[in-house]
Formats: structure tokens, C-alpha cells, sequence
């Protein structure tokens, strides 16, 4: 049961995805062209986003750890 | 802001809510890719890929003025040929409260469509004009039309000053003034050409028309062939035509500086794009401050609003003698064709001898005319039968508005006027509401460009006297859950305020007189 409102939940929310890009009004061919484009450019982006997304964090996380590394060394210094 | 509580009788409730921001992105998105394809096929098209099914200018006409390269054209050809289904439904039946429909299916998208055979029958009518359920096959006005269709024939094959100036036509003018409350009246063959061709009748080279944002073509036209200066106000913006009339005053003609010879106001009753209500009172306040002329047009509103069915004027308890032309139409609350004008008895002279309409036109047929004059006595309660038709109309539109309001649409409109229209938005939704109301038999009117801005498509629900509760109820629910389906209820209940003031205080004096 739970499965079957799921689907359905999905299947409506397809709907309303072809509505609102209009791919309701489509032809076959041009519903076809239309999602090869999307989910090509979907895919590329999810890609990008597999390759560069930890680089960046962790480039991130170095750069604040630096940051906060060099006001701790100040602290200590003072306390003492 | 207190001056103008004083004129009207009763609130008056209008409201437009504002496009939410989500949604009018997504429209533009929506018409955006639509547009990319459209170009796609016109590549396709022009470059032999695909057949050309829609016009095109002959091979030795390529090297003149391109005539379908405008933007109406293109979306005549990409947009509006996908959803074409929803529109030009052929019906077989009398358009009453319910309707058959010939079923139709395309196999080529809309380009061709054949008949498959089928009728569907009983499907809920919310499209047609049938305020007041004159649409009947059966009852005193269809015997009445029969009995002078064997009596006078159907064609009159005159003009209203040769020889079809019938005794019906005297009748049908007197009954008309009677109804307005007005001196003298005169009706014409077609509703469109009483304004296109009576509005040149009475201003024209020298002259000033003021006329609404929103106003219909045939008041366009008419205003447009007489040739006087057109000035356009916003819709139901008293400031912004108290501001137009002052320069209008102050300044004169735009070169010369004379002064304007007439000053017309243009306005309708109902506006059936919107479903508004002109601000009458406030119109004939400003109209008798600055000594300029009024042009009601009541198509929709006669016989739909007022406590008796005589129109806005009787709705805002304003008398009939302060409206210079009234002007209406047979065709939305008699269940004929035809126009009418009524006003003073010289204005009404002027027109029998000067109106393109009447020197020129074909006058009304007879079993029409007999059409109107009985369902115009049936609401004037003189026939003997006592069906209290305005009532009901008026109860079918707060119910039906309530629980539209209620579900989450976007409604535009006053409460009181029985034009519904239901905000849609994005362009594939017009055609999927209109097909998905079909196959749940019910049948509405989808709107889009051009007859409404770009990303303001709606469906607009016509209410009738004849629709029973029950019929409303079914026909709420359906509606519902289309609205569930295709995700329609946009509303968050915030109502634009009526009253935003972006000009100065508008000033109401009264009359010297």
C-alpha cells in the first residue's frame, strides 16, 4: 500500500513537472529531444559536482583551520 | 477617501490577487521552452525536414514583405495549434444548462481534426452567455418565436430606413426604453456592430474619447473609425481618469488648444476578461464635475445584475437619466442576437437617421425580436409566470465565488458579477484543464494570449440562472480535483488593497444644481 501511494505521489510529481516545462504539449520526438538535453546536462552537473565538490571542501576546511589555527597560537601565548 | 463612501449604496467587493512570484517564473520558463521548439520547427519547416501544414506566402512572394514572420503568427503557429482542442468545440444541441458536444479526435496534433461519430451528451455547460437560462428549446419564448417565425418569416431583406421597419421592431423599442427607464430606445441586427458603427455616429474629428484599459474590440473599433482622440485610463482607475479629464480641460486639443468639442467616457458594465464591475457611481460623479458625456456599455450586465435584472445602473441605485448612452446587447441575458441604445429621445432621433447601423444594416429577424420581447416581459414579471430568474443568478454566484475562494484559486473579480475567471497561468495548463474538464463532462472556456496579458491565462466560468444546485455541486467538485491534479490552487489569500492611491486625492463635489 505504501509502495503504491509512493508511485503514485511520483507519478504525480512527473506530472507536474510536464506541465510546467510544457513537455505536456510535446510530440514524441520532441519530448525525447527535450529529456535527452535535461537529464545529459543533469548527469554532467551531477558529475562536476562528484569530482570537484570534496576539493573544494576540503580546500575550505584548510583554509579556515588556518585561520582559527593562528588566533589559538596568539591565545596561548597571552595565558601564558 | 471618506467623500467616496458617501456614493455608494453597498460594498463594493473587487479584488485581483497578485501573480505569486514562483508561479510567474515558471511561466516564463514554461513559455520560454516552448518558444525554443517553436523556433526549432520553424527551422524544421523552412528547411524541408517537416511538412508545412500552416499558410505560407507562394514561392514567387518570398522576396516581398514576409506576412507570417510577426510574433502572433509564430505563436499562432507553435503555441496555440498544440492546445487547439480546447477551442471551436462544435455543439449539437441547445446551449443551455447542459450541452452536446460532437467528439472529435486529431491525429496529426491539431492540425486536422476528424469526427469520430459520437455525441457526448448532458456535459455541464459553465461556457456559454445564458445568464439568465433563455437558452430553451421548450417554454413560452420558444412558442412565441414560433408562432411569429409562421406568422413574418425569418428574413427581413431590408434595411431599418427602406422597408424592415417592422410593427415588432416599434413594439420591441418601446419595451426596451420601458425596461431601461428611459426615454426612447432603438435595437440593431448585431451587438459588435452597435458600437463599432454607432460611435462614429455620435463623435467624431475633434473630439475626446476616454475609454478603459481593458474595453471590448468592438468598442475599440468604433472608436477608432469615428477618429477622435482616444485616451486610455486604467481599468477602474477613478484617479487615473480624473487626471486624464483635467488636462484634458486644462489643456485642450493637443495642438491648437481649442477645446474639446465632446469629452466621451467609455466603460463597460461587466468586463467579461476580468469579471469587474465599472465603479459607476464614482464615474458619473467625475462625469458631472468636469460636464463630459458617459458610454455604458452593459452587454454582460443587463439583465445579470440588480435586484429587478435592469443592469448596473439599478445595481448601484443610480437613476438611468445620468447615463448619456446606454448601450447593451440581446445576445448574453435574452437568448437572442441583436444590440439596443437607449437614452434621450434626441439622441435616440440623431441615431434612426445617422447610424451606419440603421442606414446600412440588416434590422433584426422576427421570431428574434419576439424572442426578446417575451423573456424581456418574463423578467419584468408581466407575463404571468413568476420564475424568479435574477435570484437565482445572484444566488449561483455567491455560491459558486464562496466555494471556489474556499478551495484555494485565484479568482479575479467582484463578488457579484456571474463571470468567474479562474487564474491558470502557465501555458500548458490551459490545455490540460480544458481537456480534463472534457473528459469529466464538463465544459468551460479556456483563455489565453491574445485575448488576455501573456502569463494571465484563465478559465472563465459563465454562470446561469438555469444551473441547479446540483449541477454547481458537481460540477465544484470536478473542479476541485482538476485542481488537485494539476496543482491550480495558487492562492494565499493576500488581496491586493483596493483603494492604492498613486495619484492625489480625487475631489466629489457635489453638483451646483
Amino acid at each position: 500500500m505504501d509502495i503504491k501511494s509512493m508511485k503514485n505521489y511520483l507519478y504525480w510529481l512527473y506530472c507536474q513537472f510536464e506541465l510546467i516545462t510544457c513537455s505536456y504539449l510535446m510530440e514524441p520526438w520532441e519530448k525525447l529531444l527535450f529529456y535527452t538535453f535535461n537529464i545529459t546536462m543533469l548527469v554532467m552537473v551531477l558529475y562536476m559536482a562528484y569530482i570537484f565538490v570534496p576539493v573544494h571542501i576540503t580546500m575550505a576546511f584548510q583554509f579556515f583551520l588556518h585561520l582559527f589555527g593562528n588566533q589559538h597560537e596568539n591565545t596561548v601565548s597571552i595565558v601564558k | 477617501y471618506m467623500k467616496t463612501d458617501r456614493l455608494y449604496k453597498r460594498p463594493f467587493n473587487e479584488a485581483f490577487e497578485e501573480t505569486p512570484m514562483l508561479v510567474a517564473v515558471l511561466t516564463y520558463v514554461g513559455y520560454g521552452v516552448l518558444t525554443l521548439f517553436g523556433y526549432l520547427r520553424d527551422f524544421m519547416r523552412q528547411w524541408k525536414i517537416e511538412k508545412c501544414q500552416n499558410a505560407t506566402e507562394r514561392e514567387e512572394q518570398k522576396d516581398f514583405v514576409p506576412l507570417y514572420q510577426d510574433f502572433e503568427n509564430f505563436y499562432n503557429r507553435n503555441l496555440y495549434m498544440r492546445i487547439r482542442d480546447s477551442w471551436n468545440r462544435p455543439i449539437c444541441s441547445v446551449p443551455g444548462a447542459k450541452v452536446d458536444m460532437m467528439e472529435r479526435v486529431s491525429h496529426d496534433y491539431n492540425w486536422t481534426f476528424t469526427y469520430t461519430g459520437r455525441v457526448i451528451k448532458d456535459i455541464i455547460n459553465m461556457g456559454s452567455y445564458n445568464y439568465l437560462g433563455f437558452a430553451q428549446k421548450a417554454g413560452t419564448c420558444q412558442q412565441a418565436a414560433a408562432k411569429v417565425l409562421s406568422q413574418y418569416g425569418a428574413g427581413v431583406c431590408s434595411t431599418r430606413q427602406e422597408m424592415g421597419n417592422l410593427d415588432k421592431h416599434e413594439e420591441l423599442e418601446k419595451l426596451v426604453a420601458r425596461f431601461l427607464g428611459v426615454e426612447s430606445a432603438m435595437a440593431y441586427g448585431m451587438g459588435f456592430a452597435t458600437n463599432s458603427m454607432n460611435i462614429p455616429a455620435l463623435v467624431g474629428k475633434g473630439c475626446l474619447i476616454l475609454s478603459d484599459e481593458l474595453n471590448h474590440a468592438s468598442l475599440v473599433l468604433g472608436a477608432r473609425l469615428s477618429g477622435a482622440t482616444i485616451r486610455i485610463f486604467k481599468h477602474n482607475n477613478m484617479q487615473s481618469l480624473e487626471k486624464l479629464l483635467k488636462d484634458a480641460i486644462v489643456h485642450g486639443q493637443p495642438r491648437t488648444r481649442r477645446p474639446w468639442k465632446k469629452i466621451l467616457i467609455l466603460v463597460e458594465g461587466i468586463y467579461s476578461m476580468e469579471g469587474s464591475i465599472v465603479r459607476l457611481p464614482e464615474v458619473i460623479a467625475l462625469k458631472k464635475k468636469y460636464k463630459s458625456y458617459l458610454y455604458l456599455d452593459e452587454a454582460h450586465s443587463i439583465g445579470a445584475l440588480g435586484p429587478s435584472g435592469r443592469g448596473v445602473v439599478e445595481y448601484f441605485g443610480l437613476s438611468p437619466e445620468d447615463v448619456d448612452v446606454m448601450m447593451g446587447t440581446f445576445t448574453k441575458s435574452f437568448g437572442a442576437a441583436g444590440g439596443y441604445i437607449g437614452g434621450k429621445k434626441e439622441l435616440i432621433d440623431y441615431l434612426r437617421t445617422y447610424s451606419h447601423s440603421a442606414v446600412y444594416a440588416t434590422s433584426l429577424s422576427p421570431p428574434v425580436v419576439e424572442q426578446i420581447i417575451t423573456s424581456m416581459k418574463c423578467i419584468m414579471g408581466e407575463d404571468g409566470t413568476n420564475v424568479a430568474r435574477v435570484q437565482q443568478l445572484a444566488e449561483n454566484t455567491r455560491y459558486f465565488r464562496r466555494r471556489l475562494k474556499e478551495m484555494g484559486f485565484i479568482i479575479y473579480g467582484n463578488e457579484d458579477s456571474p463571470v468567474v475567471p479562474l487564474m491558470l497561468y502557465m501555458p500548458a495548463k490551459i490545455g490540460a484543464f480544458g481537456r480534463e474538464m472534457l473528459k469529466r463532462n464538463i465544459g468551460v472556456v479556456v483563455v489565453g494570449f491574445p485575448a488576455t496579458p501573456i502569463i494571465e491565462s484563465r478559465a472563465r466560468f459563465c454562470l446561469s440562472a438555469a444551473h441547479t444546485k446540483e449541477m454547481l455541486d458537481t460540477a465544484l467538485k470536478e473542479i476541485n480535483e482538476v485542481g488537485d491534479l494539476l496543482q491550480l490552487k495558487y492562492s494565499r489569500h493576500r488581496l491586493v488593497p483596493l483603494l492604492d492611491r498613486p495619484f492625489d486625492e480625487t475631489t466629489y463635489e457635489e453638483t451646483e444644481d
